[in-house]
Order: C-alpha cells, then sequence, then structure tokens
C-alpha cells in the first residue's frame, strides 16, 4: 500500500499466518487503526469521528424505527405517534433519529469549512474532497426523504416545493416531475412516500460505503494538518518524527472530543427535541391547506436563500431569460443557482490556485474565508425569513459572495497574495506549539484560527 | 411573574420555488411560568387532572383527543388517575366500534385501551398534538433566541389564546363587519383591512378566530379548591394539552438528565487519559 512509511502488520502464530496468506483483514485492520497521523492535528480534526459515528447512530436508530412504522398515507402520521407514545422507549429512539439529522450537518459543515480552511481539498487529496461532496449531496437527500416519512404538513408541502424545482427544467420538468412522484397527475400521494421511504432506508447504506472510499483515499495520500506541510516520506524514521499512529493517540483524542459534543447532543435531546424542528410537521398532512409558511430545515436554509435570491427582478436573471428565448426563467435560474452553490465547492481544487496549502500562512485568503463562514450563517438566517423588504437583497448579497468566493476570489488570491513561509516540517510546528521543556507554550493548538 | 412579549408569526401566503410573497402578524403570547420549563420540570399531577376536568366539561364539545388513550391517564407522568377512577372515566364515553355488528359497526362503551373520540366539529382541530403543533413563533427576525431564553413554547401560546379574547378593536368598527371573534394570540384569522395602514402592515396584533370565546374564569368547579380565574383555567388546560402532546416529556427530561451526567463523567475520564497519553510527546527534552 502507497503511503506514508510504517510499520506493516507481521502474523506471529501459526493460525494467524494461516489466515493472512488467505486473507490479509487482520493486517488491512492494523494499517488502518495503525496510521501513521500527523501530531500537529488541531480540535477541528475530529468531525470525521463524529460524523461515522451519527451515521451509524442514525442506521441503528432508524432500523428500530423501520420496526414499528407504517409506510402509509393513512398510517404514517398515526405510526409515529405510536412509536412516541406505545413504544417502549420509542420517545428516546426517535427523538435521537430526529436530531440525529441536525447532529449529522452541524458536523459536516464544521468538517468542511475545516478543509476550505485548511486547504485540505487541494492535490493531492481532489478525490477524497470530491467523494466527501458526493456524500453531503447524498445526507442532503437522505435528510429530505426522512422528514417527508412522518407524512405532517411540512413534509407534504415539502415534498411539493422539492419537486416542484425539478419541474423548473425546461421542456422535460413537468415529465420528470410526474416520473419521480409517480402519479400520472403529478400529485403527492402514495407513491411518494413509498419511493421516499425506500430510498431514505437505501441511502444510508450507500453512505456508508462511500465513508470507507473517503478513508481509504485520504489513507493513500495521508491526512492533511493545520499547516498543509506533507509528512516526510524519506525513511520510516523522518515520518515517525512527524506522526503518531492513529491508535490509540487520535482514537483517544476523538473519542474524547465525541463525548462532549454528545454531552451536548443529549442536552438537546433531553431537553429541547423540537427547537430545530417545525411544528407544522405535528400536523397531518392535508392537501388542502398549505401552512403558512413553509420553510425547509435549518441546514437547508443556506440554499434555500440562494435558491429564492435569484427571482425575475435581478437583471442577470431577466438578461438569460431573453438570452435563452425564455427557456431560462426565473425560476429554472433559482434551481441551478442552488445546485450551482454546491458544484462550484466542489470545484474548489481546482478553482484555487495558491500555491500554499493551509489558510494559516495566508494573510488575505483569511478574511475572505471568515466573510464566507459569516456569510453562510446569514443566507441560513434569510433563508427562513419571508421574502420581502430588505431580506431579497441580503439573500441576493450573500448568494453572490457564495459564488464569488469559489469563482473570482480562490483563483485571484493565488496570483495577488503574498503568502507566509509555513514551516518546514510538521515537527518544527508541533514543537512549536509544545516546546521542547518550553515554558508558556501553549497547550492546545486554537481549534481554528 | 407573566410577561406580555410581542411576537411575530410569519405568513407566506403564496409561495412556489423561486419567488414568495408574505406578510407577518403580530401576536401576543404571555409567558406563563409552567412547572414543566426547564431540564429539571415536570408536570404538575394535580394541575393535569384539572386541566383534564376542564377539557372534558367544555373543549370536548367540540374537539377530539385521538392519539391519547383512556389509560394514558394512569400512567407515570401524567394526571396519574387511580385505575378505578380511570376505568370510570373511561365509561363515561360512548365510542363506535367498526368490529360490532357483522362489520357495520356500533356504539359501545369506551374501554381504557380506547382512544379518545375525534373531533365532533369539523371545524374543530384535534387538540392532542396542539401544544406540538403550534409552538410556531421564533423571535426577534426569526432566530428563536427569545424561546430558548424563555423556554417558550404551545402551552403558552394555548394559555395566551385562551387569555386572548378582547374587546374588537375601534378600526374594526369602521370596515366591514368581521365573521369570527378578535384574539390577540390567533395569527392565521380573517383581517380587516381598514385595520392596516398604506403598506398592509397590521396596525393591531391577532386576528379574528372562528372559535367564540371558551373559557371566561368560573367555568368549572374544582374539587381541589384552586383558583377558577381565567388565568388559572386557561394555564391549566394549556399544561394538560402540553402533556397529551408529551406524555413522555419527563421519563424523556430523566433521561436526557442521566445521559448528560453520564458522558460529562465519561469526558472528564477521557480527559485525563488523553493527557497522560500524549505527555510523553509534549515538551519533550
Amino acid at each position: 500500500m502507497a503511503g506514508i512509511p510504517h510499520d506493516h502488520y507481521e502474523p506471529n502464530s501459526k493460525g494467524a499466518k494461516w489466515l493472512h496468506s488467505r486473507l490479509p483483514i487482520v493486517g488491512l485492520m492494523y494499517d488502518t487503526l495503525m496510521l501513521p497521523t500527523p501530531k500537529n492535528l488541531n480540535w477541528m480534526w475530529i468531525w470525521g469521528i463524529v460524523l461515522v459515528f451519527t451515521l451509524v447512530l442514525q442506521i441503528i436508530t432508524g432500523v428500530v424505527l423501520v420496526m414499528h412504522y407504517v409506510p402509509h398515507v393513512d398510517m404514517a402520521f398515526a405510526s409515529v405517534e405510536h412509536i412516541m407514545r406505545d413504544v417502549n422507549g420509542g420517545h428516546m429512539i426517535r427523538y435521537f433519529h430526529q436530531n440525529g439529522a441536525s447532529l449529522f450537518f452541524v458536523a459536516v459543515y464544521a468538517h468542511i469549512f475545516r478543509s476550505l480552511y485548511y486547504g485540505s481539498y487541494k492535490s493531492p487529496r481532489e478525490v477524497t474532497w470530491i467523494v466527501g461532496m458526493l456524500m453531503y449531496v447524498l445526507m442532503m437527500g437522505t435528510a429530505f426523504m426522512g422528514y417527508v416519512l412522518p407524512w405532517g404538513q411540512m413534509s407534504f408541502h415539502g415534498t411539493a416545493v422539492i419537486t416542484g424545482l425539478f419541474g423548473a427544467i425546461p421542456f422535460v420538468g413537468e415529465s420528470v416531475q410526474i416520473w419521480l412522484l409517480g402519479t400520472p397527475n403529478g400529485a403527492i400521494a402514495q407513491p411518494a412516500l413509498n419511493r421516499f421511504f425506500s430510498l431514505h432506508y437505501l441511502l444510508p447504506f450507500i453512505l456508508l460505503g462511500l465513508t470507507i472510499v473517503h478513508i481509504w483515499a485520504f489513507h493513500t495520500t495521508g491526512n492533511n494538518n493545520p499547516t498543509g506541510v506533507e509528512v516526510r516520506r524519506t525513511s520510516k524514521e523522518d515520518a515517525a518524527k512527524d506522526t503518531l499512529p492513529f491508535w490509540p493517540y487520535f482514537v483517544i483524542k476523538d473519542l474524547f472530543a465525541l463525548a462532549i459534543i454528545l454531552a451536548l447532543f443529549v442536552a438537546v435531546v433531553g431537553f429541547m427535541p423540537n427547537y430545530l424542528g417545525h411544528p407544522d410537521n405535528y400536523i397531518p398532512a392535508n392537501p388542502l391547506a398549505t401552512p403558512s409558511h413553509i420553510v425547509p430545515e435549518w441546514y437547508f436554509l443556506p440554499f434555500y436563500a440562494v435558491l429564492r435570491a435569484f427571482d425575475q427582478d435581478v437583471w442577470l436573471v431577466i438578461a438569460v431569460d431573453w438570452i435563452t428565448f425564455g427557456i431560462v426563467d426565473a425560476k429554472f435560474f433559482g434551481v441551478v443557482a442552488m445546485f450551482g452553490a454546491i458544484v462550484v465547492m466542489a470545484l474548489a481544487p481546482w478553482l484555487d490556485t495558491s500555491s500554499v496549502r493551509s489558510g494559516r500562512y495566508r494573510p488575505m485568503f483569511k478574511w475572505w474565508f471568515w466573510v464566507f463562514v459569516v456569510n453562510f450563517i446569514l443566507l441560513m438566517w434569510v433563508g427562513a425569513r419571508p421574502a420581502e423588504g430588505i431580506y431579497p437583497y441580503i439573500a441576493l448579497i450573500g448568494s453572490t459572495y457564495w459564488f464569488a468566493y469559489f469563482l473570482v476570489i480562490l483563483p485571484l488570491l493565488g496570483v495577488i497574495e503574498k503568502p507566509n513561509t509555513p514551516p518546514s516540517t510538521i515537527e518544527e510546528d508541533f514543537n512549536a506549539h509544545y516546546a521542547p521543556k518550553g515554558d508558556g507554550a501553549k497547550p492546545v493548538a486554537s481549534p481554528a484560527e | 411573574m407573566f410577561r406580555k412579549l410581542s411576537l411575530t408569526a410569519a405568513m407566506a401566503l403564496a409561495l412556489t420555488a423561486g419567488q414568495a410573497t408574505a406578510a407577518e402578524v403580530d401576536i401576543e403570547v404571555i409567558d406563563y411560568d409552567f412547572s414543566f420549563e426547564g431540564p429539571f420540570g415536570s408536570f404538575d399531577q394535580m394541575q393535569l387532572q384539572r386541566g383534564l376536568q376542564v377539557y372534558t366539561e367544555i373543549c370536548a364539545a367540540c374537539h377530539g383527543l385521538e392519539y391519547v388513550a383512556f389509560r394514558n391517564l394512569s400512567d407515570e407522568g401524567g394526571p396519574g388517575l387511580p385505575e378505578d377512577q380511570m376505568r370510570a372515566y373511561a365509561e363515561f364515553y360512548e365510542i363506535f366500534d367498526q368490529a360490532l355488528f357483522d362489520g357495520e359497526g356500533d356504539f359501545r362503551t369506551a374501554t381504557p385501551a380506547d382512544k379518545f373520540p375525534a373531533s365532533s366539529l369539523s371545524n374543530a382541530p384535534d387538540l392532542s398534538l396542539m401544544a406540538k403543533a403550534r409552538a410556531g413563533f421564533s423571535g426577534p427576525y426569526g432566530t428563536g433566541i427569545s424561546q430558548f431564553v424563555n423556554g417558550m413554547g404551545g402551552a403558552e401560546y394555548i394559555a395566551s389564546l385562551m387569555t386572548g379574547y378582547h374587546e374588537e378593536p375601534e378600526c374594526a368598527l369602521e370596515g366591514e363587519p368581521m365573521d369570527g371573534f378578535y384574539n390577540a394570540a390567533f395569527a392565521a384569522g380573517g383581517f380587516p383591512e381598514s385595520c392596516k395602514d398604506e403598506n398592509g402592515k397590521h396596525k393591531v396584533p391577532g386576528s379574528w378566530i372562528a372559535m367564540s370565546q371558551p373559557l371566561w374564569g368560573d367555568d368549572v368547579d374544582y374539587a381541589d379548591g384552586s383558583s377558577t380565574d381565567l388565568e388559572a383555567v386557561s394555564m391549566d388546560v394549556a399544561a394538560f394539552l402540553m402533556w397529551t402532546a408529551e406524555p413522555k416529556l419527563v421519563a424523556r427530561k430523566e433521561a436526557g438528565l442521566t445521559g448528560v451526567l453520564f458522558l460529562t463523567v465519561l469526558s472528564v475520564l477521557l480527559y485525563l487519559t488523553n493527557k497522560r497519553l500524549w505527555a510523553p510527546h509534549k515538551h519533550k527534552d
């Protein structure tokens, strides 16, 4: 296996040798667990474990929920109430699963922003990044379909909005929408609930498979680290100066972080499980009564804001509409912008031209990055506000910045910015934090500078 | 301490992908103090029993509780009726059983396993989940910070709705007479043009609700001698409806507390393990 030079598994006993020559599974596990890991990783490198934990949590709680849930338009809502009231521990399992989606997205956004700041997406880790983006999109699909299953008001009318996005595609939109919903007249009914249920059960297992690919990819290239400097691969001894094995050093560190995050998570589940949800989903779906305010879950809001930002009053939308003879109307433009927002992020490895990997050594980049983070939160907030007054303008400015960050700022910064010099080795960075016999050195690296 | 908060319920009148028109309606929700607020809060059993009485004598005339079974009235953490009282209460109801009369269905006396009857009026919503379904106000500016800090939810809303019936504001008398009743806590009802300013913004909170004022104070006689003024009775029924919406609230908070304590201890142990593990590699000679 390519990668950082380190000791590999050697079978000792006769039985171990017998197995190893037939299936080197112990060796695979050993190499995976003992991966040399840069020893200067800070607290922003804990989100991967949180994500793996959450995926497993969602699968286990989900499998139990399926034992009691009934995917039928007349019974789904009542079956969820049955889980909440009559199933032993059902209310906890259901609340863990429901809030687990939020934990998942908190962790994934932290994970993505860490990669964006420390340049983890850059060569040679593009495949890790692309696989990660694919997983993110699958996560969003899974979360959306899971939200449909209780068949409450938001489930139903949210489905109308989301499948309506596909209906905005020129020429084939209507057919696609009917195909997605499975009813001849495009009604949201039993076929939609059944297929969303099927896919909501399937996609997490695809995510599990992609998780393995994601880990495989970065185990081949090695972890990035806060300096962005690569581990020395000249010899096993050099590599050992820059790294420590994943087990036990990073496993224990990550478990410590996980325990703190789970304490917060359990507090949310125990004390305010409906705070992040939408109350209207406690009303059974009623096709005839549209909720007063259709809002997606918080983790979709930034993209929902992008979707709504490009309305028919924006000159760019008017221009595109005119040039394409009305084929790309405001609605379709919004849909393209929303999906495009994720596409440009996925293309970051090829849009970022800077020769320095980590944002820590990029004085100008830092500013643009933090504006990007604030902008993301701003879009999240404005996505939940009604599209009136000043809000559409905020959404438009925020959406424009999102695209400008990837399409203009990242390419230009690499040319005009004069980066600082990173330390020559990871060991040097580690010793700067934990000076040999030092006093007054910081005990831990700050989570995100 | 009750505090009157003016909140905003966002009302999107029409929404398609990419565009939305919306108006915002101010409502008055009072921050009542309930025993079940906060991480350590739990239901007041006597209050739930009083609330059950208010529900039975007044609300049940039109509204239903189709997700709640009579047996739940004896559950731990709820009204906690003794079993004989719960059975006697169930027998008070006649429910429709589809299995009777060779599948044609017939009415029979309810048993503890049966659910409360559904609403008898088509425009009276089922109340089982109201306390969770009506927690949809999140100020200021949609951030939800006010609800987080004050611990406000659907129970506050229900109590505010009960006490929110007022004289029609003067501006409403200028235009066409309105259907329904003016209520300062209700967002989703009709609203007279004469009470909007030139930008369409509402000059008074709330809107006109179809339900006439159900509680006036002194509506019921409590066996325990508790206050029966409008505010007290409203809070009692709101607490009862919080229980019907979230019957496992007490068990959930206990589980949450146990979990938080366990994970806190675990994280301290892991912190110490981690510190010791890394010590030989930090600040080396």
